[in-house]
């Protein structure tokens, strides 16, 4: 074969264009030309390689080099020496913090990435429709070593050594939940993966099912051998049609090669599983709820005790489980708990997959260890805010959550910080907003979702986020008075305390966490009658600014209702009684004279 | 297929899939197909290339696989050629199929739009 190519490549993420990334990628096109080199040597643009505080990052082919934090003259070292005399220019290696020694490969520097995939191991690179693609990936191996090597209380330990607590966002310990369910002694015991994915915005789960589904198999399998429980069934929306798809395939699959049904993988052990659709009710991710819905009654949940450990599906012990909890299941037992214990802070292990979403640049779904900033998630990994606009509050934990600001950015995003600051993990939703959002509509937004939700079984929930969306509405249409943020508070506090389930318990979180962080907002709805962010319509009017009008009459033109007036070369005026604040005025305007107040 | 009998069974089976895999030496393809895959056209690209690389008699496996998480440059695939490390490219349209075919998988030259991992794999 012919002498490989050369080829360099240069991060484009958004750091690395920050630190004159772009200038890198320029100059060494330049010096390449200089050389006459640039028909031989390729340099293209990439995405981020996730090293963003040693930005900008360059990458040379082949030898999978990195230099970090390259400069636009060290464009000339690296062509006259690496390209040219294929000498690795030394000084541009990122050096080990603790060995102090440079690391050179790709490889090398893999640990020194923010992002760590447990859960996401195997999404979008093996063929989940082949289940031979995920035994080449290690699937059903913990499974094999927990049937012929160990106990269930043994696997039960490690479990709760390892510290995982359950990613669908109570936080309990997942060991601790096996260990209940063990000890309630029956003669049927039932394991269910909770799929009912809710939170607007979240998406890990099916991303996990459908990229993955032979983890969250096997993974319950393993639950029951340890809780001795023979059979599973997984909980599923019926809006996720591709997850579920691909979950009917690999359990096929899985039946046909002896890893679930009758004697798995020859030891005599016998656990078979099977899925129960959901409608796509919210309430259903609360696990009485679910347990009902699967029964085939209303999905209205029960209070606890008796818990499902105790008496669940069919009255029987059962233990529910998430679909991310289950996925890192495999990894816990190959690698031990130690292992996964040493990620993470002091009482939230391993990693957390969020969903970033809103006005950030890179929306998807990241995994990072537990105790990451949200400044790092949203700077780094999210590529920052979109339009370079300025960070106002990201929502964690969806409707049930809280949001955080600015104060937060440093804090170490983990269960209990999450809950110190108000918030809550949540299934890992992280909805980022930026200067112009108006946080008294976020959380009318949230509460849209809540009561639209509400099973309607206990009155706090049902009349109560009635009740309190009334009053945000009002707020944000103008007819808001002060006293109206005690109610509001006062309100917030009884349906908080008298619900019945978490659904309700946790619906005020929104109102309450935007109420103390963006009081001020509050305020200015309340008492001036204005919109700070100038997204609430009735609260807003837009104005000319009679010193920047030229009189073009462009505004006047495109006006569908006929609101503004004016002579030709002479400053126009809007009609607020006739203006439907559509704000196309304002985006024709070339000379800034509208403006919103 | 036979079912599974022991875990030293399935110790086998993984290495002779493994195996085959490498023994292949074929150029594969996959093309990350979750639901916010295909919310972004990448069945559309998925057949692109299927039909394109039998029409330009390029032998490749093309396969469908659950999404990556970079729902911001969707739609995403992955380029594995024989020998080499997987690449993925990001933003796919049909043009820049036609680049990826064109310079990547005839010639080993990457094109504009590389998504690096950026994340520790632990396996």
């Amino acid at each position: 074969m012919a002498k490989e190519k050369m080829q360099i490549m240069v991060c484009g993420g958004t750091t690395c264009s920050g630190k004159h990334g772009e200038m890198v990628y320029d100059n060494l096109k330049l010096e390449l030309e200089a050389n006459a080199l640039e028909n031989e040597v390729n340099v293209v643009r990439t995405g981020c390689f996730g090293l963003c505080k040693s930005g900008p990052v360059v990458k040379v082919m082949p030898g999978e080099v990195i230099y970090t934090g390259v400069k636009p003259d060290d464009a000339k070292d690296i062509v006259s020496s690496h390209i040219m005399k294929g000498k690795i220019v030394e000084r541009l290696l990122f050096t080990d913090p603790e060995s102090k020694k440079p690391l050179t490969t790709e490889k090398d520097l893999s640990s020194q990435k923010k992002q760590i995939r447990i859960v996401l191991r195997n999404c979008g690179i093996i063929d989940p429709e082949n289940i031979d693609e995920a035994i080449a990936r290690d699937a059903y191996e913990a499974l094999g070593k927990v049937l012929t090597e160990m106990k269930p209380l043994d696997v039960i330990k490690i479990i709760k050594d390892s510290g995982l607590r359950g990613r669908g966002g109570g936080g309990f310990s997942t060991g601790l939940k096996w260990e209940i369910a063990y000890k309630n002694k029956a003669d049927e015991k039932y394991v269910v993966c909770n799929a009912d994915e809710g939170d607007p915005g979240a998406f890990m789960d099916r991303s996990v099912l459908e990229g993955d589904p032979h983890a969250v198999l096997e993974a319950m399998a393993i639950c029951g051998y340890s809780i001795e429980a023979h059979k599973g069934l997984i909980y599923i929306r019926a809006e996720y049609p591709l997850a579920v798809a691909r979950l009917k395939t690999a359990i096929k699959q899985a039946r046909e090669y002896g890893l679930l049904g009758k004697n798995i993988i020859g030891t005599g052990f016998d656990f078979d599983i099977d899925i129960r659709y959901g409608a796509g009710a919210f309430v259903c991710g609360e696990e009485t709820a679910l347990i009902h819905s699967m029964e085939g009654l209303r999905g209205e949940p029960t209070v606890k005790p008796p818990f499902p450990a105790e008496a669940g599906f069919m009255g029987k012990p059962t233990n529910v489980n998430n679909v991310e909890t289950f996925a890192c299941i495999s990894p816990i037992i190959l690698k031990g708990s130690e292992w996964f214990a040493s990620i993470g802070t002091a009482k939230s292990k391993g990693t957390k997959v969020f969903a970033l979403a809103g006005k950030i640049n890179n929306v998807g779904l990241i995994e990072v260890p537990m105790g990451t900033t949200l400044r790092e998630v949203i700077y780094e990994i999210g590529g920052g805010i979109r339009n370079g606009k300025k960070f106002k509050a990201a929502q964690t934990g969806g409707p049930s959550g809280g949001c955080l600001t600015e104060k937060h950015l440093d804090t170490p995003i983990d269960f209990d910080n999450l809950i110190a600051a108000g918030s809550m993990m949540g299934s890992g939703g992280l909805i980022v907003m930026d200067e112009d959002d108006c946080m008294v509509s976020v959380a009318k937004f949230f509460l849209d979702f809540t009561v639209e939700e509400s099973c309607g079984k206990c009155a706090p929930c049902r009349i109560g986020n009635k009740r309190l969306h009334e009053l945000l509405e009002h707020i944000t249409k103008g007819k808001g008075v002060p006293a109206d943020l005690v109610r509001l508070k006062n309100m917030c506090h009884v349906i908080k305390d008298t619900s019945l389930c978490g659904l309700g318990q946790s619906s005020p979180n929104p109102v309450l966490s935007t109420l103390e962080n963006f009081r001020e907002e509050y305020e200015a709805h309340v008492t001036t009658k204005k919109c700070p962010a100038g997204q609430c319509k009735d609260l807003m009017e837009y104005f000319i600014i009679e010193g920047n009008c030229v009189g073009c009459t462009a505004c006047a033109r495109v006006c569908p209702v006929g609101a503004i007036t004016g002579e030709r070369k002479e400053p126009h005026v809007i009609n607020p009684a006739i203006c439907i604040k559509c704000g196309a005025c304002m985006e024709k305007c070339k000379f800034d004279a509208i403006i919103i107040r | 297929m036979s079912t599974i009998k022991s875990p030293a069974d399935l110790k086998k089976r993984k290495a002779e899939f493994l195996e085959k895999m490498n023994r292949k030496e074929k150029i594969r393809v996959r093309v990350h197909l979750g639901t916010s895959g295909q919310a972004s056209g990448a069945k559309e690209i998925f057949d692109f290339i299927r039909l394109e690389l039998e029409k330009r008699n390029i032998e490749a496996n093309v396969i469908s696989t659950g999404d990556l998480g970079y729902s911001f440059a969707e739609p995403t695939l992955e380029v594995t050629l024989p020998g080499k490390n997987p690449v993925v490219y990001g933003n796919v349209d049909k043009l820049k199929a036609d680049e990826i075919i064109e310079k990547y998988i005839k010639n080993g030259e990457y094109v504009d739009g590389i998504l690096p991992v950026n994340y520790q794999v632990i396996n």
